[in-house]
């Protein structure tokens, strides 16, 4: 990636055969620093996808040897099960959601905390916070709060004080169920994509903006003109990363609702989970893992084709 | 030059790296000071070898006194059996089922683990994950197998072998809080079901919860759907779906979810009882907020656990076993439950069943009753027995009939998996009592024929 950046135009025809020299004893270099990543990453990564694949095909508990050999059974059955249907619902919700709210929730804090404001240190901190604390301690915090019990659950001891209302049942709730973890997902993750928008914020050259208002362009109109487009590259990178987060989504999920009441909460990842690790079907949550990597893949390629377009500041 | 010597020093690095990985598990025998002085090994104690052993032990009871008891019980065998160290895991049992999933899949079972017998276990035998320890049981005429109510040691055997031992066996039933009960004027415990919905009614008018019930958990659910299908359609309703020649959509099934709908229709849980866990549930009881709850035997010790002055209810709890539907084929006697016990991963040291043997002695069975923790499967264990909600169900096990299994036990996991997935469903109200059965049957249909 960042060979890119390489200074190619040094190279001239003179030394021609002495940079080819100098370019093996790089690639060995390469080739030996690579290698440990490489042994891990075909060990950890590519191995186990391909024994996935393998085991995708078969009808098969996860004990003993897989011997029943089905062909692609698991993935039709997959595709007729209704709560499968649920689950891409479910993850679409997540996506969108995500894409709608999160990413300019946190774009504006950036901006927001971007600004030499007094205290922005202190908000910065506040809201990487949650980004740093581990999933499980979050998912644990956020059961507290949506605890349908006034007595001990905030949200409904705040809902109780005002009158002519009844608690809600956040996560009892089959159609609030899903919206409710929304809001810890957001709340966990935001903090990582106001920080992506902050660096990139900070590689926006003052000078541009200071033309802007010099030429008497509001800060509205400066922010929607001069910094988003030159944020382009981040927002591609954002934009990314939360659809592949939200696509993969476990931890939260499985900790706050374990993908129910009823499914309502199931996302791809709870589902492959249910099936390979409670219900002993390992090799229908192998052909379930299988089609949550193809469509990670499938949008990984479409995305970068559509985005391919140079960065407005890097040009890359 | 730099270069070279650069390029060099990581492959230095990288060999290093790769190797120091496999050093690890070399283990230097010289220093062990154990085999020092090759005094003649001690006729009297049976123990096997003076190799020194590890066994790896993993159970679920966190409540204090349980827990301790089970450590002061490996700590006795530890110091009668120096050679031998004992490794406890103790794992919350939600947390424990799904770990077990993984090593069992990864075909690395511990030596000694918890089991409820049934369906699972099956699963686990057919892969060849479990010891057979029948020669032991047989040994010395039957000794050890003799000790054991029969019909609690079935449970932990698979044509006709045996892979693990019971320490506890009961049976469902509802818990009660004499108070609460009294405080809506309630006199007498149902013995029928409109009875109890008349009952559930009473105390719910009363401003009081009826039933704490943990649905998030989804098997404290199911006792309920299992419970009336066994009180509507016997032993020969089960008995017929499970070897198939009947069907899980037989009128039984149906008509538990309908029953289960009509308690539904009365609102008894808490609020938020379909996101609730089991600890949740134990909570409301311990605390004296909620009326009942339908539980087994272990139901007090872990009401005690959660509850906030940790004492629980003590004498105010009250146990009635589960009402007669009217019209059922079921006898109002048959009880629906299970127990508790040790299975024995395949790769057991021989020490390891020695110690399950120590677990389950007379001796430890009557320190295990004294606590009010288990009933006891063991002769002899009953002697330790003393808390009088344990021998009213001690009674009514040994009374009934029929003595069914949990469903999600007896079945294999993928069964008793959708059957705890549908009762939530028919709770949510997401599944109507037919699509439920219809949900349990396609699963049996797809493992069991």
């Amino acid at each position: 990636m960042s060979s890119a950046f390489m200074p190619v135009a040094e190279t001239s025809n003179r030394h021609k055969t002495k940079n080819n020299l100098k370019n093996n004893k790089n690639t060995l270099l390469i080739v030996i620093f690579l290698l440990p990543a490489l042994i891990l990453f075909l060990t950890f990564v590519v191995y186990p996808i391909f024994q996935s694949l393998y085991y995708s095909m078969f009808d098969w508990s996860g004990l003993g040897p897989a011997d029943d050999f089905v062909g692609l059974d698991n993935y039709r059955d997959i595709l007729i099960d209704r709560v499968f249907l649920i689950t891409i619902r479910n993850s679409l919700f997540i996506i969108l959601f995500s894409l709608a709210f999160q990413l300019p929730m946190a774009m504006f804090l950036a901006v927001m905390v971007g600004k030499n404001l007094p205290g922005r240190a202190v908000f910065r901190s506040i809201f990487f916070m949650p980004y740093v604390i581990s999933e499980v301690v979050a998912a644990i915090a956020w059961l507290f709060l949506f605890n349908p019990d006034p007595a001990r659950g905030l949200f409904n001891a705040i809902i109780e004080l005002i009158p002519g209302t009844s608690p809600v049942l956040w996560l009892a709730d089959v159609n609030i169920v899903l919206p409710a973890i929304f809001v810890a997902l957001t709340w966990k993750f935001f903090g990582f994509h106001m920080l992506l928008f902050l660096t990139g914020l900070q590689n926006i050259p003052r000078t541009i903006e200071e033309a802007a208002r010099i030429d008497g362009a509001s800060s509205i109109k400066s922010f929607f003109f001069i910094t988003l487009p030159l944020l382009s590259g981040t927002i591609r990178t954002s934009v990314y990363l939360s659809v592949l987060g939200s696509i993969q989504q476990f931890i939260l999920v499985w900790i706050m609702s374990r993908g129910g009441p009823v499914n309502a909460s199931e996302t791809l990842a709870t589902y492959m989970y249910r099936f390979a690790f409670v219900r002993f079907q390992l090799g229908y949550g192998s052909a379930v893992a299988i089609y949550m990597f193809l469509m990670c893949l499938i949008f990984s390629l479409i995305y970068l084709k559509m985005t391919n377009k140079p960065d407005h500041l890097t040009g890359i | 030059m730099l270069k070279k010597i650069s390029i060099f020093i990581i492959l230095i690095l990288v060999a290093v790296l790769a190797f120091s990985g496999c050093a690890r598990p070399v283990e230097t025998p010289d220093a062990e000071p154990v085999a020092q002085t090759p005094t003649p090994a001690p006729a009297e104690t049976p123990a096997p070898q003076d190799e020194p052993v590890t066994i790896t032990w993993w159970h679920i009871q966190t409540a204090e006194d349980h827990k301790g008891l089970w450590q002061k019980l490996a700590d006795e065998f530890m110091a009668d059996n120096p050679n031998v160290t004992i490794e406890i895991t103790v794992l919350e049992n939600e947390a424990f089922k799904s770990k077990m999933t993984t090593v069992m899949q990864s075909a690395n079972p511990p030596d000694i683990f918890q089991s409820w017998g049934g369906g699972v276990m099956n699963k686990y035998i057919e892969a060849g994950l479990l010891k057979d320890i029948t020669s032991w049981l047989d040994a010395d005429g039957g000794a050890w197998r003799e000790t054991f109510s029969p019909g609690a040691l079935g449970v932990y055997s698979y044509e006709g072998k045996n892979y693990g031992v019971p320490w506890d066996m009961g049976m469902v039933g509802f818990w009660y809080n004499k108070d609460l009960f009294a405080q809506a004027g309630i006199t007498n415990t149902p013995t029928t079901w409109t009875e109890f919905l008349q009952v559930v009614e009473t105390i719910k008018d009363a401003g009081i919860t009826p039933i704490a019930l943990g649905a998030g958990d989804k098997w404290p659910a199911h006792f309920y759907w299992g419970y009336l299908a066994t009180r509507i359609g016997g032993s020969a309703g089960f008995n017929a779906a499970a070897s198939r020649e009947g069907a899980f959509t037989d009128p039984a099934f149906v008509q538990a979810g309908e029953k289960l709908l009509e308690l539904l229709a009365l609102d008894p849980f808490q609020p938020g009882f379909l996101a609730a866990t089991y600890p949740d549930q134990a909570t409301l009881m311990g605390n004296g907020e909620a009326a009942m709850e339908l539980m087994g035997q272990w139901a007090p010790g872990v009401q005690r656990e959660n509850s906030a002055d940790q004492q629980g209810l003590g004498d105010r709890l009250g146990w009635f076993p589960f009402p007669m539907v009217e019209g059922g084929k079921g006898h109002p006697a048959d009880a629906f439950g299970g127990g508790n016990g040790f299975a024995l991963g395949k790769d057991a040291e021989p020490a390891a069943v020695e110690f399950v043997k120590y677990l389950t002695r007379a001796e430890s069975q009557v320190q295990l009753a004294e606590l009010g923790l288990a009933l006891p499967v063991v002769k002899g264990g009953e002697a330790g027995l003393s808390d009088p909600m344990l021998l009213i169900i001690q009674e009514s096990s040994a009374a009934a009939q029929y003595f069914q299994l949990y469903y999600d036990q007896a079945l294999p996991p993928a069964v008793g998996s959708v059957i705890n997935d549908s009762v939530q469903a028919i709770l949510a109200k997401t599944l109507t009592p037919e699509q439920a059965a219809q949900a349990i049957e396609d699963s049996a249909a797809n493992e069991m024929d």
